[in-house]
């Protein structure tokens, strides 16, 4: 995929043009202050109009940018001591998961997260962050471990979805993303859950059954990916663009639907523009979120999760 | 000999200066013979019926409706559904999704693709929930996924066992994400049902795919299926396309899932009221006095 995406265009094309025209003026040595602030002023307007009236399948474009950042940028901004362990204890490591402690304002943290990589290598490596049975489960095993040292549990989620391959089918994928459900559900410590690109079906749900839920503004969640819903409903993939809109799978759509606690807002242009101001916002969010459920004790906590799923659902009481 | 005479009576119709049909199958009157899918064999339908829609050829296990697998499964007369007034909505505003639904609460007199509610098994009081795969492929959308998280809820203020029959595709692509989201609530139910030390049998029956089965399907603490249920969470062309390799032909089934340790065992339908009565009967609180 291009880094840049085509719903940009004109802004990269104007500030092509800026550039072009600064060089051209130190080059030549000639006074163009006027030009380039005039078109610098319509770059700013232009921004604003692209970037605040961007459609579903734009923030897929932005969710799924090469250079979005991914868990391990967010660790790295946010927290300190960060140390990541290894292994399902079962059958291997699943580098589409990582997880591990660290220090969030002088407290421990457990933090889990889909990790998609960078490079085409990485990615080969991470499995374009598509995990398998094993991640899910050395992601509970984390959870527990959190859990029986009351630490609280944030999760990164960042997924395509779960591996469509045989040794996932093999090593039960479907059990081991049941199982993370159910635990979860009886996690004693505050969790958090916050999907930072694309959030893909029961793959990131093995992350999400959480007291709290945010979404980047930019990132996705939903049932199946625009492009398999496109081929499932009307038998063309090509149709991706449309099903994005028919699917409801933007962070304002999971908001208005009651599913997620709030939205977190991206840097102009999408969270890859800048990452340390992103990680910023992000980091208010976990403190203020995670100063409120410290506030519950361990059964008002479950209690509260229960809720919160338990009233998702609509449908007529005749 | 029951077909025999059959194919001769078709034969004397076709006699009747009519040109004798070569597909002979398409003279016999649909509801009063069925020819197995599997092994091809034809016989009377009602012998079917009467051998719990196995084969009695091959054993094949034909889709059930969920009223029939009450009959089945419960003690008679003694099933009272629940929840029979939820109805289907259209959150997404997807076209022709609620006449899509109606069509099949009209073919299958259910509300959803799932039928819930309370009866005794050999005796022993039970909470019910029969997925049927004639409704929208027993696909779960809200309604399924409130159906069954009321049934759950049921068990619980009941205190008994909680008993399903998977039968899915997965999740209602038409509600998006809604969907995808009753994976997570009764699976939150769930684990409240067994905080309780109640019991929960799942049964997974063909088919049993997708958010169903990477959900409740799987989290009984006894896991069951039918013979040769197709089971798994990815499709089998998608997982083909990914791994550009043939699967074998036993890929996703219920002997596949239990030769690779996601079973506890799988019973055939003759056997299954027997042996799952039986597994409620040894989870009998109070301990021995009351078995």
């Amino acid at each position: 995929m291009s880094k840049n995406m085509a719903f940009e265009e004109p802004v990269i094309k104007l500030r092509e043009k800026i550039d072009e025209l600064k060089d051209i003026a130190t080059k030549a040595d000639v006074d163009m202050s006027g030009e380039i602030e005039t078109l610098e002023t319509r770059l700013k307007q232009l921004e604003v109009k692209i970037y605040a009236n961007m459609e579903p399948w734009d923030r897929v474009q932005v969710a799924r940018h090469p250079e979005r950042p991914t868990t391990l940028d967010y660790i790295k901004e946010i927290f300190t001591d960060f140390i990541e362990f290894h292994g399902d204890r079962y059958y291997g490591d699943d580098e589409a998961i990582i997880g591990g402690i660290a220090s969030f304002e002088d407290e421990p943290i457990t933090i889990i997260g889909h990790q998609r990589g960078k490079t085409t290598k990485e990615n080969i490596r991470r499995n374009f962050g598509m995990p398998h049975p094993e991640g899910y489960r050395k992601a509970l095993r984390l959870m527990k471990q959190a859990e029986k040292f009351g630490r609280p549990i944030l999760c990164f989620i960042d997924t395509k979805g779960a591996y469509p391959g045989k040794a996932a089918e093999e090593r039960g994928q479907s059990e081991a993303i049941a199982k993370n459900l159910f635990e979860m559900a009886g996690l004693k410590v505050p969790v958090i859950s916050i999907v930072i690109g694309e959030g893909g079906s029961g793959g990131a749900l093995a992350l999400g059954v959480a007291n709290r839920i945010f979404m980047l503004e930019n990132s996705t969640y939903s049932v199946i990916s625009p492009e398999g819903a496109a081929s499932i409903l009307w038998k063309d993939a090509a149709l991706a663009k449309q099903a994005a809109e028919a699917m409801k799978i933007t962070a304002q759509d999971l908001k208005s639907m009651g599913i997620i606690e709030g939205i977190i807002p991206e840097i102009s242009g999408g969270a890859h523009r800048n990452v340390t101001a992103q990680a910023l916002a992000i980091k208010e969010c976990i403190l203020e979120e995670l100063n409120q459920l410290r506030l519950l004790s361990p059964e008002e906590l479950i209690e509260d999760r229960y809720n919160k799923f338990r009233v998702i659902g609509e449908f007529i009481e005749m | 000999m029951a077909i025999r005479n059959l194919i001769s009576l078709n034969r004397k119709k076709s006699k009747g200066g009519v040109v004798i049909e070569r597909n002979k199958e398409k003279e016999f009157p649909a509801d009063l013979m069925t020819k197995c899918p599997e092994c091809k064999k034809i016989y009377l339908t009602k012998e079917l019926e009467n051998n719990l829609k196995v084969c009695p050829n091959c054993d094949h296990h034909y889709k059930l409706t969920a009223w029939e697998r009450v009959d089945y499964f419960l003690d008679e007369g003694t099933f009272e559904s629940i929840d029979d007034h939820l109805k289907t909505s259209n959150p997404l505003n997807f076209p022709s999704y609620v006449e899509k639904v109606e069509m099949d609460v009209k073919k299958t007199s259910l509300n959803e693709a799932v039928l819930t509610g309370v009866g005794t098994l050999k005796g022993e009081q039970v909470v019910v929930a029969i997925m049927d795969s004639h409704f929208r492929m027993g696909s779960m959308g809200s309604v399924v996924g409130e159906k069954i998280t009321r049934a759950i809820e049921k068990a619980i203020e009941l205190k008994t066992p909680f008993i399903i029959f998977t039968a899915s595709g997965g999740a209602r692509m038409q509600e998006g994400v809604i969907s995808l989201m009753q994976m997570a609530k009764t699976s939150v139910a769930l684990k409240r049902h067994s905080d309780h030390g109640l019991l929960f049998i799942s049964i997974m029956t063909h088919p049993t795919t997708g958010g169903v089965s990477a959900s409740f399907a799987s989290l009984g603490d006894i896991n069951l299926a039918e013979p040769k249920a197709l089971i798994g969470f990815a499709g089998r062309r998608v997982i083909e396309q990914t791994v550009r390799e043939k699967l074998p032909d036993d890929f996703q089934t219920a002997e596949f899932l239990l030769a690779h340790g996601q079973l506890d065992a799988i019973f055939h339908r003759k056997e299954i009221k027997e042996k799952v009565a039986t597994i409620v009967k040894l989870h009998r609180k109070g301990g021995r006095s009351n078995v």
